[in-house]
């Protein structure tokens, strides 16, 4: 059902029967360590490169993200996730060991938002079963966005640092004692001529404030209707920004957070906070989950965000358009 | 809210690089570096006494490149470098760095297609622009010498 | 005492070379790639207008260990080869390059065939 410009709601329910995080070594010490439901001892993982790592990083998240369930692979109706590295090869090449249907997204860091969204409208819809998972890997980012790993190269403070890590969530019509899906406000890709690949927070947080202010305007609904307004990964700076940008518009969001401003702790020192598809992936199945499951969280936006630049885009002088995706989760009372 | 608005916001709210801190690092490892190599400079002197010294200072060269690019394949240069910044990237051991690190990050393609071709995607513009100031001084040198 | 004095200078010049290269670095968001490419272009000049001869004269290893003193070499064999003739002119800075460049490529091609790259660690 369509509210307003950009927002829909779903009729049916969609519940989020599991998730599965997996955590790299570096975010296994970070704020949400004990909320991760497994952890990687090095960030290699036995594989013979980084990009293999996170190709068995994916396989592993949606693996086990069904077995905690009991559900087998193939009786999913659609795998469906993506990553940052070229042409989505971690999640295209984790598909190719299940034998389930497979869809392929991009949208740069808010690639979870868009499965999200896709995945609960098909469960809306005639699907029974859809898993969502984004990955993202600092090693293989590094090498897809900026330098080699040993080049002795200083981290701007307006930097952020990718996440190493997975999660995956099984999106379902069966009932329980699971949070739901209930509807989202798909966005907008915006520039506003932000140049600097290292300041990705300023790029991104009008987009997110575009999705908010966007998602208020067709629902009728405040701030204080959420527990929490949760963005994915703009990071300490972008943070402010986007408060300073919805305050501008007339909602103050008192109750807004960042999954990759929270995801290290303050003793780690990574710049700004985390980014990657995974961050915002990698705190939804581990902090976010846990809490709408024992109801401490009843309802949340979570609005993962995404800087859409290439290394060779940002060379040819384009500037960095961002967008953000909101999605409504909510705990039947 | 205006672009160039946001622009101006963001110019004047976005974090800065500390100056102090960052010059001081950069400061003394540069300073340390060129020590140690004037330290070689020395050792080799009195090791090659027969030796000109235009050929002492190309050993001098080639021994601290050697040290560059052993710490980068030992993974401590990348670690000097979040501190030191210019520091570390300004002397011949940075361009030792530069060299070495894209060899090692591209040996998973292959040693042909992977090493070999991205060893100078960093250094490349270097070898480049070293070599076109050659051509050029040497050309006008050579028409000085002619005019003489 | 003298010995001593010369790492002072030496420690302070290539210190102040790098020291301009970080002010660049913070102003301008440079990678390191422009950075050297600008200061090896510096020594080109210095060497070329006479001026990197007294510098080394005062600093030694402190200008000629920055990148600035592979610019310095460059132009150093150009002047020599010129005297030569014209290929000589042409060729020679590129002679005097080779033992810096030789050394990067022979030890990158080594490291690479035995290490492996790793991600920072903070």
């Amino acid at each position: 059902m369509k509210i307003g410009k950009q927002t829909y709601f779903l009729d049916n329910k969609v519940y989020i029967q599991s998730a599965y995080s997996l955590a790299g070594p570096y975010e296994a010490k970070g704020n949400f360590r004990e909320y991760f439901d497994s952890v990687m001892e090095d960030d290699e993982w036995k594989c013979k490169s980084h990009e293999m790592a996170e190709i068995q990083m994916q396989r592993y998240v949606i693996g086990e993200c069904l077995s905690r369930v009991n559900v087998n692979p193939m009786d999913c109706d659609v795998i469906m996730g993506g990553d940052l590295i070229n042409q989505i090869v971690p999640t295209s090449f984790s598909a190719r060991d299940f034998r389930t249907p497979f869809m392929g997204l991009y949208n740069a860091c808010a690639t979870f938002g868009e499965a999200l969204a896709i995945g609960s409208t098909l469960v809306n819809g005639d699907f029974d079963k859809v898993v969502c998972c984004t990955s993202s890997h600092y090693a293989t980012a590094e090498r897809q966005y900026r330098y080699p790993l040993e080049l002795g190269t200083q981290p701007t403070p307006e930097s952020q640092w990718t996440v190493t890590g997975s999660g995956a969530v099984l999106l379902s019509k069966k009932q329980g004692n699971y949070p739901m899906v209930t509807g989202y406000t798909v966005g907008r890709v915006l520039d506003f001529g932000l140049t600097d690949p290292n300041n990705m927070g300023g790029a991104m947080a009008p987009a997110a404030s575009n999705t908010i202010v966007t998602h208020f305007r067709d629902t009728g609904r405040s701030p204080d209707y959420y527990d929490m307004i949760i963005t994915g990964d703009l990071g300490r700076f972008g943070r402010e920004t986007l408060h300073y940008l919805c305050k501008k518009e007339g909602y103050v969001l008192d109750n807004l957070n960042d999954c990759g401003s929270l995801v290290y702790s303050d003793e780690q020192k990574p710049g700004q906070g985390g980014s990657g598809a995974g961050c915002c992936s990698l705190v939804f199945a581990s902090y976010l989950y846990k809490k709408l499951i024992d109801k401490s969280l009843k309802r949340i936006l979570f609005v993962p965000t995404g800087a859409m630049l290439s290394k060779d885009s940002a060379l040819q002088g384009e500037s960095i358009p961002g967008i953000a995706h909101a999605v409504v989760i909510e705990r039947e009372d | 809210m205006e672009d160039k608005q946001y622009m101006d916001y963001i110019h004047t709210h976005a974090q800065k690089s500390s100056h102090v801190t960052t010059l001081v690092w950069a400061f003394l490892v540069g300073g340390l570096i060129c020590c140690v190599g004037q330290a070689f400079g020395d050792i080799f002197k009195v090791l090659l006494p027969n030796w000109e010294q235009s050929k002492i200072s190309a050993l001098v060269s080639m021994t601290m490149i050697f040290l560059g690019s052993f710490l980068t394949a030992i993974g401590v240069y990348d670690k000097i470098g979040i501190h030191a910044g210019g520091g570390s990237i300004v002397p011949i051991t940075g361009f030792a760095n530069s060299v070495v690190s894209p060899a090692m990050e591209f040996n998973k393609e292959g040693i042909v297609l992977g090493m070999m071709a991205k060893m100078f995607v960093i250094a490349g513009p270097i070898i480049v622009a070293g070599t076109v100031s050659s051509v050029v001084t040497g050309f006008i040198y050579w028409i000085v010498e002619l005019i003489r | 005492m003298e010995i001593f004095l010369g790492y002072v200078k030496a420690f302070a010049i290539g210190g102040l070379v790098c020291m301009i290269a970080q002010i660049f670095i913070n102003k301008t968001k440079m990678t390191s790639a422009r950075i050297l490419v600008m200061f090896l272009l510096l020594g080109v000049v210095l060497e070329f207008v006479g001026a990197f001869k007294f510098i080394e004269e005062f600093a030694g290893a402190g200008i000629t260990i920055p990148i600035t003193g592979f610019g310095s070499t460059i132009v150093k064999g150009a002047k020599e080869g010129a005297k030569i003739g014209l290929f000589e002119s042409v060729t020679y800075g590129f002679r005097n390059m080779a033992g810096g460049l030789t050394a990067a490529i022979f030890f990158g091609f080594l490291f690479a065939l035995i290490f492996k790259s790793h991600s920072k660690k903070v």
